[in-house]
Parts: structure tokens; C-alpha cells; sequence
């Protein structure tokens, strides 16, 4: 297999397509990228495949504003934007790229190179918060840890959420959810330790001693970042500048 | 962006949402404003079932080349949204518009098993339309069935206002022309169904009335007023290449069970099998042309991104350009990293060698179906497959670097005898031991695998056997049991599998593949009592059948053990399919003489399909 070119695509998720699960976007992305007509590597073997990589699963019934996948290509193309508008002449509703990329021949691969990700959280109008709730969130962010139980079909185990979360801010007035309905965060997305938006929030309403509803809340992936400084001193970027 | 019928709670509940949103690569959105017809096109099963039907994709992309036209898709919603949409009132919409089937003007059903009748009614139901077509109301939709199935439409003849016998390539364009015409010049439903029914190949089942003799045998079948035919004949296409070919199917989100390219090569079979009903309906045999093939191929491939394309037909081997066509695809897809699948495949040396062009043997398993175990029943069922060429294609096979090879049987076929059921462990014995002679030790990789499977005969209309009476429950036990024992006595045991078919579906499928009109109040009935994806064998309930059957003074036996005299009329009889009863009668006396029948490139039969051929 020799790969010539890789490119990193970036696209918005929204509308219907929150219903389509990681695995099917990964195949609707495969036939898009035949529809194309986009010269992809395949892998050696006896089966061989796409090489295409995700950057970071998004769940079902989530949307995004910044979704990440790279690709590699056997011939090197010199206008980028070809590969851009070629693909989303085959994209369909709910899925629009926004931007494609070339990558350096030593980049690490998009999963590598996550970090953290941002995510704007708003509250259903099922969820009735508590008069001073932002004061409490903000008390909630002060604590030393915040330990979360994280229940997967198979085991349970605590994590302390506190030091994974970078930002955590109440969108006083916003345009997308009305006043204090909404909070932006930014937490880690690396592959050591991945959390999730709602861990954040069933967290807080454990701490406030409420229970968060079913569909209380509706997730937007905004952005997602690598860490372009260091660990103890971190710069984040966006996959795609 | 369009509006979900469902909201956004009841679909992150739903085991694969995907199946009611639509918004698929190559579906159809079109102004309901400026069409003039609405159409639902329904298979009644779930999502991934119906949308790996061919003919399906054929009709929405015809009916959608029109302009005055917009074709939409429903299918059964599974038992959780089922449930959701009963408990929410919420009425069955289409995927496309995502708007109730009650305000579309035609709900069409393709019938591809009998096992489906029941979702026919679910569909009904949830869409709010009366399941009576007698009983509609001027603005509920028309309710018209297509497909193998409306072959013998009559035990499902009360739920639909109209039936399409044949291709539906044909028709169609004159079948909405009328309906239009009829709503332009203000006639009712009646008025147009009057109409309708005098299109060829359109059976309106109300204006027809069946009168029985006291055994329960029909006595007449006629229509009830003027200008209805007595005979409605099946409409096929003569000319493919200015038929429409769906050169844009729809590729699904989810995977489903044919998630590939489908060419269909030809149409019709020329083996003239007497228990394939499809061997006979589909008659006469028709090539596609090579070009026109190599065309559709590439241009269906590249519209939809699939990795995979089937060749479809009853039987790929019998298609003249089977070989060159293959060398094409192998050449033409070879870097673009597409498979190619070719089921329905005689086993023999040169359809091997077009096999390994474009398969990998170590990972695909070989199927035959020599359907019965000894050849004096293959010859009474005019299988035409000996046993010295399903050996030679085994050693072929084997030494190709297959191991493992699937063999399917039928049980309860006319005339069997223990003898004919034993002869199926027999015969996967000496599969097994070709292995052992053909490989030496050394290039063997494990233990040869054979699998056999058995189902139960079931006698379906337009076939020689239509006369046959199906084996009782009990027989086919014993029939499973023995081909088990029959098998365990062989050397080889080891190497031989066995699993076989219920029999409870069997028989209700035979009741529905030869009953008439009485059964629409059993349906309903077993419906009413929960009866849903009868396809499926979870949900199978045969006492829910048993006890529709009894409320409603049926007698499983009269349908399925009940051996049928020569003239006896059937409820399938008003239909003129090509073949003539004459030449099924011949051919089942043949059956019974144990005399095999010619295919028809090597001889003739007549069985009346040259009608149609001296049109081609």
C-alpha cells in the first residue's frame, strides 16, 4: 500500500443524520468517497479496505458543528478544493463539509491527535433548574474533585472528572437557548481519558441532588482540538486551523 | 429541512432509527404541489427486508421519472415503533414526505410470501385505512398488490381494490392515466375501479363473484358486471431495452440484507422445475443485452458507491453472456476493489472456472440444490441435475480448494418414499468421501463440511404440482426424523450437518399459496389476534393461526392434504398467466409417469408461453 496524499476532511453533523450511528457514517462516508470518484488508498490483503480513520465517534442523537476524518490518497492532488467540492456533491442532508486539508507526510492520524473538544449542552424544556442553579454550578467547579461512576455494559468504575474538564461556562445570553439554559464545555477527548458532556451534567445534578430527566439535554459537538503545547502546558487548536 | 413524523424521543428509543427517516442518497423529493398522483410503495416487512427488493427500486424509479408522479416508500414499522405508534396515534407515514399513507391515492403492496399477509393488515391499520376495500370511503387510498404472490391473490382478494398481474414496467403509466382522467371528469372510486379493470393486467377482485359446490371446491368464478373480463391476463415486458432500469437505486444508512449493486441479467427460467412457481410464472425467458448489462453495471455503481454487485436471475448459468459478461466486470472492477456475487449458479466445470475469476474459494461455500435425494424423484420433479454432475462438481470444487459445500432437499415432494428420503444421506456421504479420494492428506484444510437442509414441499399455483396434496404435519416430522437417522447411519456422519425447516410454516403457507377467498376473514382474524412478522420465527404463533382458522369454520386439511381432481377449478383459475392448465396437467401426469421434460432450448413443451414470444 502506498499512500500519496493525506487529506483531512471536516464536516458539520445535524438534522436527521443524529440518527445515523458511528458505523453507518462510516460507510456512507465510504460510498460518498466512491461516488466521488476520489482515487482512496485501500489496504493490502485479502480484504482490503479504505484508508480512512475518525477522528472521535460521535454518539447518537448528538449533532456537531466539527467532525473530523482523514483520508489517504494514492495520487497527489494539487487542488485540494477539487476533493472538496467533489465530495460534497455527494453528501445529503444533515451532512455538509466545511473544510478539507492536506496533511503533512508525518501527521499523526486524526484520533491520534485529539485532545479535548468543546460542547454546547442546553437543557430541554423537560428539565426544571433550581432558581440559583448557576451559582451552584459555579460552586460545583470549585470542588477539588468531582467523582463520576461511569457504568459501561460490561464494568463500573469511578473517574474524577475535575481535572478533565478545561472550561465550563453558562451561556447567559446566547443565541442558541434562551438565558441560562445552556453551557459551553471543554473537556478531554484523548484516548487516556475521554469523557463525555453528560457525565459533566448527571455529575452536577448528583450534586445538587436532582435527577436529570430522560432527554433532558441536547449536545452539539462545536470543536475539536489537538494540543499543539505541551502537557503541562497546553494550546489548543482545532484539527483544522 | 424536512419535518420527522416522530419526534426526536421516540426515535433515540427505536432499535435502528434509521429505518423511518429517510433522507437516503438517491430517494425522492419532490413538491407534493406540483404532482398530481401520490403513490406509496409499500414491502410489508422491516426496512432492511424490503429494501433489498429489486422490484421495488424498479417501481420507485419509474413512477418517479414521471413528472405528474411522486413515489414514496413505507414498510412495516418493527414491533417497538409498532407499539409506540398505536400507544401515540400516531398514523404510518411515508419515508420521504414523512406524511400519513391515509392522504396518499395509492398504497401499493408488493407480495413477495404469503407469510406476509399480516403485515399487510398492520400497515392498513396504523395508516387508518379500512381493511375492506369494499367498505373504503371515496377519499382513502387505493389499495393495489403486486407480485409473485398475486399469482393466486384471492386469499388477500378483500383488502385490496386492485391487483397488477404481471411486470409492473408495463402498465403502470396507463393504470395512473385512467385515474387521473376518471378524477379530472369527477367519477368516483367505483367509476375508476370499473375502468381500471378493463386495463390488461389489472384484477379489481369486487366485481367478481365465486360460487362453491357443497365439498367446498368452486363451482364458478365470474364477474358480476359488464365489460369485466372473465380472464385477466398477466401484462409482461417484451421489449427491455425501452424498459426502465433503476440506474440510481437508493442506498440505505443502515446495512441491510442485499447492501449491493443488483443487475438483473435475464428474466424467466427455461428449466421448468415442476414445483418452482417462479419457473413457471415468469416465462418465457428473456435476455438482457450484454451492453445494455455492462452499461447498467457501471452506471449503478458509480451512482450509489456500493462495493459489491449481484447478477440476478432464477438460474445465471443458463445466461447466454454469462462469461463475457464476468470477464468484463473482473477487468473493469478489479482496481476499484468491487466484488462480484453470483448466486443461482448450476454447479459445473466452466460456471467453477467463471467462479474463481472473481471469488475467493477458501472463503465462499458451494451450494447445490439437488431438492430430492434419489434420482427417480429429481426426475419426477424435472430437477435436472444427476448425480454424476453434482459429484463432478464437487471433485471440481474440492480441488479448486473449497471445503465446504451446502445441499438442499425438499421433504414431503409427490410419490416420496423412505427410500427417496434415505437416498439424502447417501448422496452427502459421497460428496464427502469425493473429498476425502480427490485431496490428499496433505493439501486438506480440516474436515470437509457438508450442510444440508431440508424444507417442506409446499404445492403452489401455476406449477405442474398445483394438483399435489401437501404431506400432514406429522408426516413431515417423521420425514426430518428419518433424513436425520438416514444421514447418522453414513460413514461420514461426522462431516454432515443437518438442520431442517418447521413445518408449521410450511402449512400455513400452503394454505394461503392454494386458498381462495373465504381465507381474507382468517387473515384478518389471526391479525386481530396478534398475528405480525409471521416471516420471522420469533414471532411465529401457530396457534394464533389455528384459532383464526376456527373461528372463522376453516379446515387446514381442505387446502393442504386434500388431493385435488384433474378438473377441478381453482381459485387462481380466472387468471390466463401464458400457461396453459393443459400443459400443467400434462406435465403433472409426466410427474407421476416419472418422466423428465426437456428445458426449453432443447425442446418445446408448449405450455402456451409462445404467445407472448412472437411478440419479442
Amino acid at each position: 500500500m502506498i499512500i500519496n496524499m493525506k487529506v483531512r476532511i471536516k464536516f458539520s453533523k445535524y438534522g436527521v443524520m443524529k440518527f445515523i450511528g458511528h458505523l453507518d457514517l462510516m460507510r456512507f462516508f465510504q460510498k460518498a468517497v466512491r461516488r466521488a470518484g476520489i482515487d482512496i488508498a485501500y489496504s493490502g490483503g485479502f480484504n482490503p479496505h479504505q484508508i480512512m480513520s475518525f477522528a472521535s465517534p460521535l454518539g447518537v442523537g448528538i449533532i456537531s458543528n466539527a467532525e473530523y476524518l482523514d483520508i489517504g490518497l494514492n495520487e497527489d492532488v494539487a487542488d485540494i478544493n477539487e476533493i472538496k467540492y467533489r465530495l460534497s456533491a455527494q453528501m445529503v442532508e444533515g451532512i455538509r463539509i466545511i473544510a478539507v486539508a492536506k496533511l503533512e507526510e508525518n501527521a499523526a492520524n486524526a484520533m491520534a491527535s485529539v485532545a479535548v473538544a468543546g460542547y454546547t449542552v442546553i437543557f430541554s424544556d423537560k428539565v426544571v433548574l433550581p432558581i440559583d442553579w448557576t451559582g451552584q454550578f459555579e460552586a460545583f467547579l470549585q470542588k477539588e474533585t468531582i467523582i463520576y461512576t461511569k457504568r459501561t455494559k460490561k464494568v463500573v468504575r469511578e473517574i474524577d472528572l475535575r481535572p478533565l474538564i478545561y472550561e465550563a461556562e453558562i451561556y447567559a445570553k446566547a443565541e442558541m437557548c434562551a438565558e441560562n439554559r445552556g453551557i459551553y464545555l471543554l473537556i478531554n477527548a484523548g484516548s487516556a481519558e475521554s469523557i463525555k458532556p453528560q457525565f459533566v451534567i448527571e455529575a452536577f445534578f448528583d450534586y445538587i441532588g436532582q435527577q436529570l430527566p430522560e432527554f433532558a439535554l441536547s449536545i452539539c459537538r462545536e470543536e475539536i482540538y489537538t494540543n499543539a503545547g505541551t502537557a503541562e502546558e497546553p494550546r489548543f487548536v482545532a484539527l483544522i486551523g | 429541512m424536512r419535518k420527522l413524523a416522530l419526534s426526536d424521543e421516540i426515535l433515540l428509543k427505536l432499535d435502528k432509527p434509521a429505518r423511518y427517516i429517510g433522507n437516503e442518497v438517491n430517494s425522492v423529493l419532490k413538491n407534493k404541489n406540483e404532482v398530481k398522483i401520490r403513490v406509496a410503495m409499500c414491502f410489508p416487512d422491516v426496512y432492511e427486508i424490503g429494501m433489498s427488493h429489486l422490484g421495488i427500486q424498479i417501481l420507485y424509479g419509474m413512477l418517479n421519472s414521471y413528472d405528474d408522479v411522486w413515489c414514496e416508500r413505507v414498510y412495516s414499522p418493527w414491533v417497538d415503533l409498532d407499539k409506540v405508534l398505536r400507544q401515540e396515534k400516531i398514523p404510518l407515514f411515508a419515508l420521504e414526505s414523512q406524511e400519513p399513507i391515509r392522504d396518499f391515492d395509492f398504497l401499493g403492496f408488493t407480495l413477495q410470501y404469503e407469510m406476509c399477509y399480516p403485515n399487510i393488515l398492520q400497515v392498513l391499520d396504523l395508516s387508518g385505512i379500512t381493511y375492506k376495500a369494499s367498505e373504503r370511503k371515496e377519499d382513502e387510498p387505493l389499495v393495489i398488490g403486486g407480485g409473485p404472490c398475486v399469482y393466486n391473490p384471492e386469499p388477500i382478494a378483500d383488502f385490496f381494490d386492485l391487483f397488477y398481474l404481471g411486470e409492473g414496467e408495463k402498465r403502470y403509466r396507463d393504470l395512473l392515466d385512467c385515474y387521473l382522467a376518471n378524477k379530472e371528469s369527477g367519477g368516483t372510486r367505483i367509476d375508476f375501479l370499473i375502468k381500471a379493470a378493463q386495463i390488461p393486467g389489472i384484477y379489481v377482485p369486487r366485481f367478481y363473484q365465486t360460487e362453491y359446490h357443497p365439498d367446498g371446491t368452486i363451482k364458478s368464478m365470474l364477474p358480476t358486471l359488464l365489460n369485466i373480463p372473465e380472464q385477466v391476463k398477466k401484462e409482461i415486458v417484451t421489449d427491455f431495452k425501452a424498459a426502465y432500469y433503476p440506474l440510481k437505486p437508493i442506498v440505505p444508512f443502515i446495512k441491510i440484507t442485499q447492501d449491493r449493486v443488483v443487475l438483473e441479467i435475464q428474466r424467466g427460467c427455461i428449466r421448468g422445475c415442476r414445483f418452482c412457481q417462479a419457473g413457471q410464472v415468469y416465462r418465457p425467458v428473456r435476455e438482457r443485452e450484454l451492453n445494455d448489462l455492462k452499461h447498467y453495471a457501471m452506471e449503478m455503481l458509480k451512482n450509489t458507491g456500493h462495493e459489491e454487485i449481484s447478477l440476478s436471475s432464477l438460474s445465471s448459468s443458463d445466461y447466454s453472456h454469462l462469461g463475457k459478461l464476468i470477464d468484463f466486470l473482473s477487468d473493469e472492477l478489479k482496481e476499484q476493489k468491487i466484488n462480484i456475487s453470483l448466486p443461482s449458479l448450476r454447479i459445473d466445470a466452466s460456471s467453477l472456472r467463471i467462479m474463481e475469476k472473481v471469488q475467493d474459494l477458501r472463503k465462499s461455500s458451494l451450494t447445490f440444490a439437488p431438492e430430492a435425494g434419489s434420482q427417480r424423484l429429481r426426475d419426477v420433479i424435472n430437477k435436472g441435475l444427476d448425480e454424476e454432475a453434482i459429484l463432478e462438481g464437487s471433485r471440481l470444487a474440492f480441488m479448486g480448494g473449497h471445503n465446504k459445500v451446502k445441499l438442499y432437499f425438499m421433504l414431503g415432494l409427490p410419490s416420496e418414499t423412505d427410500e427417496d428420503i434415505l437416498a439424502i444421506g447417501e448422496l452427502a456421504n459421497k460428496i464427502a468421501a469425493e473429498y476425502y479420494e480427490t485431496v490428499p492428506k496433505s493439501n486438506r484444510n480440516g474436515r470437509v463440511q457438508i450442510n444440508v437442509s431440508t424444507s417442506f414441499f409446499i404445492p403452489k399455483a401455476f406449477t405442474p404440482f398445483q394438483w399435489a396434496a401437501q404431506a400432514g404435519r406429522d408426516e413431515f416430522l417423521d420425514k426430518a426424523y428419518l433424513t436425520r437417522k438416514g444421514i447418522s447411519a453414513q460413514l461420514n456422519q461426522k462431516s454432515i450437518k443437518y438442520s431442517w425447516h418447521e413445518a408449521d410454516t410450511s402449512i400455513l403457507e400452503c394454505v394461503m399459496a392454494r386458498g381462495d377467498r373465504r381465507l381474507s376473514a382468517s387473515i384478518l382474524a389471526a391479525y386481530e389476534n396478534g398475528a405480525l412478522f409471521d416471516a420471522w420465527s420469533d414471532f411465529y404463533n401457530h396457534d394464533t393461526w389455528l384459532s383464526a382458522f376456527a373461528e372463522t369454520d376453516i379446515d387446514i386439511d381442505f387446502y393442504t392434504t386434500r388431493k385435488r381432481e384433474d378438473d377441478e377449478i381453482f381459485p387462481w383459475d380466472f387468471i390466463d398467466c401464458g400457461i396453459s392448465k393443459e400443459y400443467l396437467l400434462r406435465e403433472w401426469k409426466k410427474a407421476q409417469a416419472e418422466e423428465v421434460s426437456p428445458h426449453c432450448r432443447t425442446a418445446c413443451q408448449g405450455c402456451g408461453m409462445n404467445q407472448f414470444i412472437t411478440n419479442l
